[in-house]
C-alpha cells in the first residue's frame, strides 16, 4: 500500500510536479493546513502580499513576463472576492493563473458559515473553469487539469476551491500520466489549403497591413520570432494591439505604431485604407475598431487565431486560420520559401505606392506634442524614460488611464513579455503589483511601473510586499493630480465639468516612500529629470517617483467614438485643420 | 441618434432573428447546467426553453435542449462559446425549419368542467397523442406532445373549456434517419 498523503500536501505535490517556483498568497482560517505544509517544501517559495488583488496582479506579471502560470492562493470568502478583479483581467487578457482558495468544511457548504462565500459561483464566468473539490479523490487530477486548462489553447485564468476538510482528508497521489482524455479539446485546426490561401492574398495584395495583438505573445517567444520573420518575408507594415506590443521590434521602420483609440495616425489610416488585413493573435476589439460599419471597408481580412469563438465575433472575416500562431506562421513561411523564390521583389514593387502613402501620413507625426521647459509634459517624461532605459533590458508595467497610452505611444518594445498592461478589463491598480511579479521572475532585471497617481494609490499597499522582498521595483508615477483620462473626457465630452476626476487630497509620494521604507523622488521641472531618473535607476531597492507633470494634457491622436479610423482627432500641433467644430465635438 | 457621448461606438443596424436548437452533450457534474445556462445570461444571449437530463449513466453523460434565438452571428457564437466549456464534448445546432430534425414538446393539461367540456377537450386534443393521465367526474389531466406553437393553440383553444393549469417541458431533438450527431 502506497502512502497516504493529506489535501494539503497534494497541493504541493502537484505544483512541484507542475515545475512551479513561487506562490503568491495571503493566508486565512480555511487555507491554515496548507499555509502550515508550505514549510515541507523548500523549492516553492511563497510571496505574502497584502492584498489579495494585489495576490492575483503579481501572479498576472509574473505569468506574462515569464510565460509561466501564475499561481494564487487564497483563503475562503473575503480573500476569495477579493481576487476576483485579478481573474478577471486574468481573462480578459488571456493570461494563464491557477487560483487555489480554500473554502469552509464541506459539512458547513451552503449553511451561511464564517468566511463562506459560493466562490465557484462568484468566479464562474471570470474563469475559463473553476473546480469545488468535494472529494480527496479527485484533488489530484483536478489540480493538474486545473494547469492544462489554463495554460493550453487560449490561456486564461482557473480556480481551484479545496474546502477545508478536503486539505486535511488523506489520500494516494499519482503523478500526472500522460493520460489519454476521450475528449480533448484540439486547438490547431487549420488545413494546408487556407495557408494557401493566405498566401494566394498576400502576393496579390497592394495595400497590405498586418495587424497583431496579444495572441503573439501568448504562443510564446518563437511566435514573436516567426512574426519577425514572417513580415520581414513578406515586407509589409505592421501595426500592433496594447497587448502585442513587443513581438515586433517598436524601432523598426516596418512597424507603423499601435492602431486602435490613441493609436497613430500611419497604423489607423493603413487599417481603414488597406486591401488585406492580417489579423494575427487579436481579437478585433472595440478599442481597435471603432465604428464597426467602416471598419476597414475595402480590405479582404485574414484573421489568426487559437480560440475559434473569436472569429467573427465583431468582423466579419474572409479566411480564417484556427491555430497556435507560432505554428500557423512557421507553416505559412516554410511554405512561402518553397514556394516563391524572389516573392519578396515582386511584393515590393506591388506595396511601394501604399508605403509612399504610409510615409506620408508618418510625417503628420501624430505622437507629436508641444513640449515646454516650464513644466514636464508627460510624453516626455516618458521618452526620457525610456531614452535612459532602453540600453538595459527593461520591463515596464502600467496602470490604467492616459498614462498608459503615453507608455505605449512613446515607450519602444523591442522583445516580447517586457510589457505587462491592463487592456481588457482595465483595471487600475494593477501596475504596481504586477510589477511585483515581474521582478520575482527577473530578480536581476529593471522593472518599472509606468503608473499615474490615482491608479497607483489603488493597490499601494504592496509597495509594502516590494519591500520585504527587497525588490528593487520603480514605481514612475505621472502625477497630474487628475484622473487623467476621466479628466479627458470630461473635457472633450461634457463641456468641461470635471465632476470628481481631481484628487484633492493626495499624499506626499516622498514620505509616503519613506514610510514604507524605499526610496522617494520627486521631479518637478524639466531640467531635473534625466538626473533624477538617473537616480532612480541607480538606486538599488524599490522607489517611487513622484514626476509632477502638466495637469492638463490630452492624450491624442485619438479616434472619437463611433467615429471610423480615418478622422482622427490628432493633437495641438495639428488644431487648424482638424478643430473639433460644434457640430463636430457632439458627434465625440 | 443614440446618445453619443459614450466611449462606446453606437450600436449597429440588428440582423434577422432565428430560432435554433441547441442540443449539447456534458459531463453530468455539480454546476454544469450553471455554466451552460450562464453562459446565456451573461452575454445576452436568449434562452426560450430548455431541456435536460442524463442521457448516459455509464459515461455520465447530459443532453441539454436549448432553444434559443438571435441573429446568425450571435448564433455562431453560441456554438463556438458553448464548444470551449471545459464540460462540453459536442454542440449540435439545428435551425427549427430543418425538416432533418424531429422537435417535441410535453405538456400536462388540467381541464376542469362538465362532462360535456371534457369530451370536446379530448377530442380537440386527438391529434397530438393524447394519454389520459387522470380523471373524474368533473376532471381530466392530459398529456399531449407536439410542437411547441401546437401547444400554444391549445391551450388557448381550451381555456374556455376550462384549462385551470399547464405545465410544459422544453423542447427536445432529435435527427431522423439512422444517422448520429458526431
Amino acid at each position: 500500500m502506497s502512502k497516504l498523503y493529506s489535501g494539503a500536501e497534494i497541493v504541493f505535490k502537484c505544483l512541484e510536479d507542475q515545475d512551479v517556483k513561487f506562490i503568491f498568497g495571503y493566508p486565512g482560517g480555511a487555507v491554515l493546513p496548507i499555509y502550515d505544509e508550505l514549510k515541507n517544501h523548500s523549492t516553492i517559495k511563497h510571496i505574502l502580499v497584502r492584498h489579495e488583488q494585489g495576490a492575483g496582479h503579481a501572479a498576472e506579471g509574473y505569468a506574462r513576463s515569464s510565460g509561466k502560470p501564475g499561481v494564487v492562493l487564497v483563503t475562503s470568502g473575503p480573500g476569495a472576492t477579493n481576487v476576483v478583479t485579478a481573474l478577471t483581467d486574468a481573462y480578459m487578457d488571456s493570461v494563464p493563473l491557477v487560483c487555489i482558495s480554500g473554502q469552509v468544511p464541506t459539512h458547513l457548504i451552503g449553511t451561511d458559515a464564517f468566511q463562506e462565500c459560493d466562490t465557484t459561483g462568484i468566479t464562474r464566468p471570470c474563469t475559463k473553469h473553476n473546480w469545488l473539490v468535494k472529494d480527496i479523490k479527485d484533488l489530484p487530477k483536478i489540480l493538474h487539469e486545473a494547469f492544462k486548462v489554463a495554460t493550453t489553447g487560449r490561456p486564461g485564468p482557473v480556480l481551484v476551491d479545496i474546502p477545508k476538510d478536503i486539505q486535511f482528508a488523506k489520500t494516494n497521489y499519482f503523478k500526472q500520466k500522460k493520460e489519454k482524455k476521450i475528449k480533448e479539446k484540439i486547438h490547431s485546426r487549420f488545413s494546408e489549403k487556407e495557408i494557401d490561401n493566405l498566401i494566394e492574398l498576400i502576393s496579390k495584395a497592394k495595400k497590405p497591413v498586418v495587424y497583431s495583438g496579444g495572441g503573439v505573445i501568448n504562443s510564446g517567444p518563437k511566435a514573436s520570432e516567426a512574426l519577425r520573420e514572417f513580415v520581414r518575408l513578406i515586407g509589409f507594415p505592421i501595426t500592433s494591439t496594447l497587448q502585442g506590443l513587443g513581438a515586433f521590434p517598436g524601432d523598426d521602420n516596418q512597424f507603423i505604431g499601435m492602431l486602435g483609440m490613441h493609436g497613430t495616425y500611419e497604423a489607423n489610416n493603413a487599417m481603414h485604407d488597406c486591401d488585406l488585413l492580417i489579423n494575427i493573435g487579436a481579437r478585433f476589439d472595440d478599442r481597435i475598431t471603432g465604428k464597426i460599419d467602416e471598419f476597414s471597408p475595402k480590405s479582404k481580412k485574414v484573421h489568426i487565431d487559437i480560440d475559434p469563438s473569436s472569429i467573427n465575433k465583431i468582423i466579419k472575416v474572409d479566411l480564417a486560420i484556427v491555430g497556435d500562431v507560432n505554428e500557423v506562421l512557421e507553416t505559412t513561411i516554410k511554405k512561402i520559401n518553397k514556394k516563391k523564390n524572389g516573392f519578396k521583389n515582386s511584393n515590393k514593387q506591388n506595396t511601394s505606392k501604399w508605403w509612399e502613402q504610409i510615409q506620408k501620413w508618418r510625417l503628420k507625426n501624430s505622437l507629436g506634442f508641444i513640449n515646454s521647459d516650464q513644466t514636464i509634459k508627460p510624453q516626455h517624461a516618458v521618452q526620457r524614460l525610456y531614452e535612459l532605459t532602453k540600453n538595459q533590458d527593461t520591463f515596464i508595467t502600467t496602470e490604467v488611464g492616459q498614462h498608459q497610452m503615453w507608455a505605449a505611444q512613446h515607450y519602444k518594445f523591442n522583445k516580447p513579455n517586457r510589457w505587462m498592461t491592463s487592456g481588457g478589463l482595465g483595471t487600475m491598480g494593477y501596475g504596481l503589483p504586477a510589477a511585483v511579479g515581474v521582478q520575482i521572475a527577473h530578480p536581476d532585471k529593471l522593472v518599472i511601473d509606468i503608473a499615474g497617481e490615482a491608479s497607483v494609490l489603488m493597490t499601494m499597499q504592496e509597495m509594502s510586499t516590494a519591500v520585504q522582498y527587497n525588490l528593487p521595483i520603480k514605481i514612475f508615477v505621472l502625477n497630474n493630480q487628475y484622473m487623467g483620462m476621466v479628466r479627458q473626457w470630461q473635457e472633450l465630452l461634457h463641456e468641461k465639468n470635471y465632476s470628481e476626476s481631481y484628487s484633492e487630497a493626495l499624499p506626499d509620494f516622498v514620505k509616503l516612500a519613506e514610510a514604507y521604507g524605499c526610496k522617494g523622488i520627486k521631479a518637478n521641472n524639466p531640467n531635473e529629470l534625466d538626473s533624477k531618473i538617473k537616480e532612480m535607476i541607480d538606486h538599488n531597492g524599490p522607489v517611487i517617483f513622484d514626476c509632477q507633470v502638466d495637469p492638463n494634457e490630452n492624450c491624442f491622436p485619438m479616434i472619437p467614438s463611433g467615429k471610423p479610423h480615418n478622422q482622427m482627432i490628432l493633437g495641438p500641433n495639428d488644431k487648424e485643420e482638424n478643430k473639433i467644430t460644434g457640430k463636430g465635438k457632439a458627434l465625440v | 441618434m443614440a446618445n453619443p457621448k459614450s466611449a462606446y461606438s453606437i450600436p449597429t443596424k440588428i440582423g434577422k432573428f432565428d430560432t435554433h436548437i441547441f442540443v449539447v452533450w456534458v459531463d453530468n457534474e455539480a454546476g454544469v447546467l450553471a455554466r451552460v445556462v450562464g453562459l446565456f445570461s451573461g452575454r445576452g444571449y436568449n434562452i426560450e426553453s430548455l431541456a435536460v437530463a442524463e442521457v448516459d449513466a455509464t459515461k455520465n453523460i447530459s443532453r441539454i435542449t436549448i432553444v434559443t434565438t438571435g441573429t446568425p452571428q450571435v448564433i455562431d457564437q453560441i456554438k463556438l462559446q458553448l464548444k470551449k466549456l471545459v464540460p462540453v464534448h459536442k454542440v449540435a445546432d439545428f435551425k427549427r425549419e430543418d425538416k432533418n430534425v424531429i422537435f417535441k414538446e410535453m405538456a400536462l393539461l388540467k381541464v376542469v368542467g362538465n362532462k360535456k367540456k371534457i369530451e370536446k377537450t379530448l377530442k380537440a386534443c386527438k391529434s397530438f397523442n393524447p394519454v389520459i393521465l387522470d380523471k373524474t367526474k368533473q376532471s381530466v389531466v392530459i398529456q399531449i406532445t407536439a410542437l411547441r406553437r401546437e401547444i400554444d393553440k391549445m391551450s388557448k383553444k381550451l381555456k374556455p373549456l376550462g384549462l385551470t393549469s399547464t405545465s410544459r417541458t422544453g423542447a427536445i431533438a432529435m435527427t431522423r434517419g439512422a444517422e448520429v450527431f458526431k
